[in-house]
């Protein structure tokens, strides 16, 4: 009788009954564990973004350059309708797209390798491979390349050495995207940004691939389906979530970036560049603000077009 | 005529292991033929060969008397269904029965009524808008029967098709699946560990033991004249003796299987008559399956047998572990095997 009711009563303990009330308690465990984070998103992200929507109504005085906190639209005045602002708006944008679709194009074959073809042990080190530039400095990394593609760099020695100059130099000699060397040329740029931001592709891509099982590939060849057609009706609709995932990294990285259009390539701004230039030496915080908006419209038109087409259907 | 699949000295090596090993078999058109075996047996591997999923290293695998060992899959006039059904999951039921035809380019109108036949022909009218993730596992596994037969194949491959669905599914799909096919005359070749399963439905089975095929034949005749220890084990659940102890027994040079329901249970001081053979043990378990009951006798000759007897019948032994009794079979029910090549 006193055994059974030992084993029975349960045992006692500051800790044993507070995790007791927690049992008993979910919703309260539940709101003890997620408050902390949600205070912070809730104050410190959701404020300060709140407050930098509101700092892009304000505007500038021209002549005393003091912020003027009445709500005016004029900042955004100026930002849509300066055609210089708008070339920023447009480069920026193009840029984004180009990067995030070369991206994409790189990073299928790669990711697509790993999941299907690679050993566990070959996986391994492509997933290493894939994961240990993240770990070295972003600065290292696009200063290595600024050296990469100079006028001397290794590259331009390596067209020289196969005897290729002369596409080289009809490279260069594009309009608007060519320049005098690729370190300073938006392909330049180009080249840099897809290589920073392909990981961001890969990792998702891959997580979506290996989601998908290798009977449905098969089962989609035994009803007929040659390899391209089964790449289109079964293999793409089914990453498209990883596909879209991977993009909006690689869109809204080359968006807000600063370093690698003020390091490699053309004189052109870019809105980073807008942004970090008016809130510092220019002092034109509206401004600064207003041209950070433009992301994050972009950003959500963007996702809501991703959403239309249907890449969310198979999540 | 020329065999449905024929395969010649068919061999495909993973690494060291080799998973089918030098395969000869020639299945019929129209018939229903299972590949049986434990996991690892090859049976799969040589379904895969069939399907074009994967090509044999040496040796050929012909379709219709066309050697197709390095066709791939969607020039093969061969279709599958897979064992986790494969069912595409973005698509509605009715777009992943018609796949096959959207693939050739057949017309979305034709497709669809030819989608919905087949839907017909599983008995899933009615399911055509929904998506596989709204299915049970039994509605699933109609979907992927319809899939793979839209496209009229004269061989259709079953991968264990059954394996996920409970028992009582299981029996009524057995019977449908085995209706179907005669309806359809088409070659059927399915795959399965289960040996009741292959036993009740098949034209003719191919027993698989790492990578080899021990005895192909009827059914009846396979469980009744198993050629391998291994067969009658697998297949008959027999009780072999093999080697010393079949000397020790029954004084037989050759391995013998005796099935557990021609052994019966007796008392330890019941007399045997001439033409038994009979060997005292101790009970281990036994049991009770509705009808009949399994005992468990470790016998004093050394190995473990079984006998299934009647539950009905009231035997003078009690069947409690530890219970000394001798089993007894007729020598005319013993039958004889090959020595396992060593």
């Amino acid at each position: 009788m006193n055994a059974a009711a030992a084993t029975l009563s349960p045992a006692s303990g500051p800790l044993r009954s507070a995790s007791t009330f927690l049992y008993r308690r979910p919703t309260f465990y539940l709101l003890l564990l997620l408050l902390p984070p949600l205070l912070w998103l809730g104050t410190v992200y959701l404020g300060t973004l709140f407050a930098l929507l509101m700092q892009s109504i304000y505007s500038i005085d021209e002549f005393t350059a003091q912020i003027v906190r009445t709500p005016t639209l004029a900042t955004y005045k100026q930002l849509l309708t300066q055609p210089a602002n708008l070339d920023i708006v447009t480069r920026t944008l193009t840029m984004a797209i180009c990067v995030t679709i070369a991206a994409a194009f790189v990073a299928f074959p790669i990711a697509n390798y790993m999941v299907r073809y690679a050993s566990p042990r070959t996986k391994a080190i492509f997933y290493v491979a894939v994961l240990v530039p993240m770990w070295t400095s972003y600065l290292v990394k696009v200063y290595a390349w600024r050296l990469i593609l100079a006028k001397e760099g290794i590259l331009s020695w390596l067209f020289q050495a196969i005897g290729a100059q002369g596409l080289l130099d009809a490279i260069l000699q594009l309009p608007a995207i060519g320049g005098p060397s690729l370190s300073s040329s938006y392909i330049g740029m180009f080249i840099v940004f897809v290589y920073m931001w392909l990981p961001y592709m890969i990792l998702p891509i891959a997580a979506a691939l290996e989601r998908v099982p290798a009977s449905l590939i098969q089962a989609s060849a035994d009803l007929g389906a040659h390899p391209g057609q089964t790449f289109r009706s079964v293999i793409l609709p089914l990453v498209m979530p990883g596909l879209a995932a991977g993009s909006v990294f690689t869109f809204c990285l080359t968006l807000g970036d600063y370093i690698i259009p003020s390091i490699v390539g053309a004189p052109g701004y870019f809105i980073g560049m807008m942004v970090y230039q008016s809130q510092g030496t220019a002092g034109n915080i509206p401004l600064a603000a207003a041209f950070s908006v433009v992301p994050i419209v972009l950003i959500a038109i963007y996702l809501s077009l991703v959403k239309r087409l249907g890449a969310f259907d198979a999540m | 005529m020329a065999y449905a699949v024929e395969f010649r000295e068919v061999a495909r090596t993973f690494g060291t292991v080799r998973a089918v090993d030098r395969v000869s078999l020639s299945i019929e058109p129209g018939e229903f033929f299972a590949m049986l075996g434990p996991s690892g047996s090859g049976k799969t591997t040589c379904l895969r060969l069939i399907a074009g999923f994967d090509l044999p290293d040496s040796g050929e695998v012909l379709l219709e008397g066309r050697d197709v060992s390095s066709v791939p899959p969607y020039e093969r006039n061969v279709n599958t269904v897979f064992q986790d059904y494969a069912l595409f999951p973005h698509m509605t039921v009715l777009e992943n029965v018609a796949y096959g035809p959207r693939m050739r380019r057949v017309s979305l109108a034709e497709r669809s009524a030819r989608a919905r036949e087949m839907l017909d022909l599983v008995k899933l009218r009615g399911f055509e808008d929904r998506r596989p993730a709204q299915l049970s596992g039994g509605q699933k596994q109609r979907v992927a029967l319809a899939r793979a037969l839209i496209n009229q194949p004269k061989v259709l491959l079953l991968d264990e098709p059954l394996g996920a669905l409970d028992l009582k599914l299981r029996e009524e799909m057995q019977i449908e699946l085995r209706n179907l096919q005669r309806r359809l005359a088409i070659t059927f070749i399915y795959v399965t560990h289960d040996q009741g399963e292959a036993l009740s439905m098949s034209d003719r089975v191919a027993v698989f033991n790492s990578g080899r095929i021990e005895q192909m034949a009827q059914a009846r005749e396979l469980y009744t004249r198993p050629r391998t220890p291994f067969v009658a084990r697998f297949v008959g659940g027999a009780n072999v003796a093999e080697g010393e102890f079949a000397q020790k027994l029954a004084a037989s040079t050759q391995p013998f299987a005796i099935r557990t329901e021609s052994v019966a249970v007796l008392a330890p001081s019941d007399a045997v008559a001439s033409s038994m053979v009979a060997a005292d043990g101790t009970v281990l378990d036994v049991q009770f399956h509705g009808a009949t009951c399994r005992w468990q006798v470790r016998l004093d000759a050394g190995e473990i047998f079984s006998a299934t007897c009647n539950a009905t019948e009231s035997a003078r032994v009690q069947g409690v572990p530890g219970e000394r009794v001798r089993l007894a079979w007729a020598r005319e029910n013993m039958v004889m095997l090959e020595s396992t090549p060593a």
